[in-house]
């Protein structure tokens, strides 16, 4: 065994690094630094100023554009772009729907969507959840009836991520109600802009609307938006899922907010000394480090062992319980260093401005929000119980 | 031993819950923040009437309670219903200070503080005073008769709401001194007094004060120049059970909403409170949520005890709910699923304040140093 970087892999980092401190908005950076809410056109800016450097799809072949990078590459990006406070990129399109459209798709379909996505020109929201249907995916209830040429679609998505952003969503729907449950769900592509589809907010505990439910009235969607077989939408739905839980383990963030908390801790003095030496607030932050330490390593040893540009199996459960445990762990530590400083409620400064009408430090105002929203982590793609079934059977096979 | 509420105390706690069962719902209350305001003025007038603010002081001062059971008694039922009131702020800290240090003359605010009509704050931490309760930068400078007041205060709950302030500033001693501290009071209207309000996360208020050489005369000052600082770690103490009082209240209304939740929601084809996974979870909540309230009793009980017991309570509640409160919060969010996390439903609400009140008087991490050094001492 061998932990050193290898000299390609560190000039690798090096050219990543220098890459960030050349392109990276100074304003994006310092909004991501503080924890402030992202607009759309932020968004879509960071992800051009990837495309154009090659570097917006770490893990597509290069003859879609892709960067083509092995584990260990995208994992020195990661670690970079979120230590710069690189905004996140926004998973859906690049490294959910792409997969599958290159594994399952026509290839007037990968032709047709996957320059679109590099470009920026269309944002893909996720339709799978349902009302009825959260950790049992299957039992979804929209529809698709097929007329002609057109799919009729008819039912509710919710919690559809940035859905107020997207023009296109790919969703489970039912094609065929009287088959068991697995069997009569197909994967289709639809138009945001179609007749009939409604979006509305959802607020969550943190003030923000980040999620959303979409109503589909009788949406007429083309044939040809149907991806791979009509009724075998399940078995494409869970290979975007592992793909989902790859990045899960979200080494990179808690990098990040591991080097803030510390620096917080550090400069926060609590009953006249900083507050890293209050021993229990020390000892939680240190047990928070060792974990990520060796979880850094857990996590390069499924990323690597599994094929290249494949996404791991059922091990990815055990990155996304350990990645998430860790992350809240760090958020609930940073909120808890804000002090009193983190109970005013400042939407306006979280979305850009600058008003803070109460004194405090800077990293204050977005620390309970982000506590607050650090939540979902255990509870999305697939939670956290539904991941410990899957390693209890998957892996142990009790 | 006898753990049953004396039968005034039974009676004022049926009367809130059922005041606030039919007047304080998740949707009134959700309405009352958006609406942007501190407080419903209709309530609160309503609440004074029931007693509510009675039940904070001693018949000596005018109240009917006093005690820490009362405090508990009361605190309770507004973390069940996530009242947003200005109780703890008013009679709670600013209240009980008075109480504790005013003349006669000064303690006539109690009345109308009892009445519901005067509302009052307690502007005494600072921007970097963090949780600890001795330091006071904000300086008083007596000249002839008269005193000026410079300093900054940060979170005075409700500060932007009241008429009358209890202010504290250093006369005398360095800035972590527990000397020469002093407590005057300042109406809000007074020449050089700023308010910036705001609202906190968990649907209270809270106000940053700025003092620019604000003159009173020495009538203002509460009790003995410099000697302050004993009475406001004592209104803290009681502040303290209010907040863990409520934060009970808050986990009882979190726990038995998952609870139905566990009941109703079903997935993959049962009510999802049938799975193991979650039963022992839920099983540890309620032992988590009994082990709080007695901690609440304990504090409650030893609140008129001697400082140095007292404290150890203090310490010791505070660090047990704010352990309990981030467990319970974090299950029943966890357990709800993606519903737990909407604004829209009650629970995030609960939450929210739970996990606040941990910022509050001191978090976790503080009272355990502070538990350790104290058996220590
Ligand atoms: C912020 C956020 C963003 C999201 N973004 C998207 C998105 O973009 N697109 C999308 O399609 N979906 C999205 N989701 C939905 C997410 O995938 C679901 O919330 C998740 O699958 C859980 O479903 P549920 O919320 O219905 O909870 P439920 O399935 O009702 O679960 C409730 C609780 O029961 C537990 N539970 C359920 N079944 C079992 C079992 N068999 N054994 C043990 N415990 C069990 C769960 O773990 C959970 O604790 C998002 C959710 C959130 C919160």
């Amino acid at each position: 065994m061998d932990l050193s970087y290898t000299p390609e892999e560190e000039a690798f980092r090096a050219e990543v690094r220098a890459f960030l401190s050349e392109k990276l908005p100074r304003h994006l950076s310092e909004k991501v630094r503080l924890g402030k809410r992202l607009t759309k056109s932020d968004m879509v800016s960071w992800h051009a100023i990837l495309n154009a450097q090659g570097w917006l799809a770490p893990n597509w072949p290069k003859e879609y554009g892709g960067a083509e990078w092995d584990a260990v590459q995208r994992m020195i990006f990661e670690e970079e772009a979120c230590l710069a406070h690189a905004p996140r990129i926004v998973p859906f399109g690049l490294s959910m729907l792409a997969p599958v459209l290159m594994a399952f798709g026509s290839e007037e379909q990968c032709q047709h969507y996957l320059p679109r996505i590099l470009s920026g020109e269309d944002w893909w929201c996720q339709g799978y959840s349902e009302p009825g249907a959260g950790s049992d995916l299957a039992a979804l209830k929209t529809r698709a009836v097929r007329d002609g040429d057109h799919y009729v679609v008819n039912g509710q998505k919710t919690w559809t991520t940035l859905g107020q952003h997207a023009n296109w969503i790919f969703c489970l729907v039912r094609t065929d109600a009287d088959a068991k449950k697995q069997e009569g769900i197909s994967f289709l592509l639809i138009d945001m802009n179609t007749p009939g589809v409604t979006v509305r907010p959802i607020v969550l505990i943190d003030g923000e609307a980040e999620v959303n439910e979409v109503f589909f009235d009788d949406v007429r969607v083309p044939v040809e938006n149907l991806v791979g077989e009509e009724n075998k939408g399940w078995t494409y739905a869970k290979y975007l899922l592992t793909h989902e839980r790859t990045n899960i383990a979200g080494v990179g963030f808690s990098n990040a907010a591991l080097a803030t908390l510390k620096h917080v801790a550090a400069s926060t003095q609590s009953g006249g000394k900083p507050l890293d030496q209050n021993p229990y607030f020390a000892a939680r932050m240190a047990l928070a480090e060792i974990d990520l330490m060796a979880m850094a390593t857990t996590n390069l040893r499924v990323v690597s062992a599994a094929a290249k540009g494949q996404a791991p199996g059922p091990e990815s459960s055990m990155l996304k319980i350990k990645g998430t445990v860790i992350r809240q762990e760090l958020s609930s530590l940073l909120c808890r260093a804000a002090g009193p400083d983190a109970m005013p409620f400042l939407p306006d400064y979280l979305d850009g401005g600058d008003n803070v009408p109460a004194e405090g430090p800077e990293h204050a105002p977005a620390a309970a929000p982000n506590y607050f929203n650090m939540r979902k982590l255990s509870i999305f793609g697939g939670s956290n119980e539904i991941q410990r079934t899957i390693i209890t059977k998957a892996i142990l096979q009790l | 031993m006898d753990f049953n509420l004396t039968e005034e105390r039974g009676l004022l706690r049926d009367m809130l819950q059922k005041f606030l069962g039919e007047k304080y719902g998740h949707e009134e209350r959700r309405k009352l923040i958006a609406s942007g305001k501190a407080y419903d003025a209709g309530i609160y007038a309503e609440m004074a009437e029931l007693g509510v603010l009675g039940a904070m002081f001693s018949e000596d001062d005018g109240g009917l309670g006093g005690a820490g059971f009362d405090i508990a008694v009361v605190f309770e039922e507004l973390g069940r219903a996530g009242v947003i009131e200005p109780i703890l702020g008013n009679a709670v800290l600013a209240g009980s200070l008075i109480a504790e240090l005013g003349t006669d003359n000064q303690k006539e605010l109690i009345g109308s503080v009892i009445a519901g009509e005067t509302l009052l704050a307690l502007a005494h931490a600072e921007p970097a005073s963090r949780y600890d309760l001795n330091h006071v930068t904000a300086s008083a400078k007596t000249d002839g008769g008269q005193i000026a007041l410079n300093g900054t205060k940060a979170h005075v709950l409700n500060g932007a709401q009241a008429s009358m302030l209890v202010v504290s500033a250093r006369e005398a001693g360095a800035d972590f001194d527990e000397t020469g501290i002093s407590l005057f009071l300042v109406p809000t209207d007074a020449k050089g007094v700023t308010i910036v309000d705001h609202p906190n996360v968990d649907g209270t208020s809270a106000a940053t004060i700025r003092l620019e050489n604000v003159v009173v005369d020495e009538g203002a000052r509460l009790g003995a120049s410099g000697e302050a600082f004993a009475a406001i770690e004592a209104a803290v103490a009681r502040a303290t059970l209010a907040v863990s009082a409520e934060a009970v209240g808050a986990m009882e209304a979190a726990k038995a909403l998952t609870i139905d939740y566990l009941k109703e929601r079903k997935q993959f084809g049962i009510a999802i409170g049938k799975f193991q996974a979650l039963q022992h979870r839920m099983a540890d909540v309620l032992i988590e949520v009994e082990q709080a309230r007695s901690a609440v009793i304990n504090l409650a009980g030893h609140l008129d005890a001697p400082r140095a017991l007292r404290e150890r309570h203090v310490s010791a509640t505070k660090n047990l709910i704010g352990r309990a409160s981030a467990l319970v919060g974090e299950e029943a969010v966890q357990m709800h699923g993606g519903i737990g996390m909407t604004d829209e439903y009650a629970l995030s609400h609960f939450v929210r304040r739970m996990v606040m009140i941990d910022h509050l008087f001191g978090d976790v991490d503080h009272h355990l140093e502070r538990f350790i050094s104290l058996n220590a001492a």
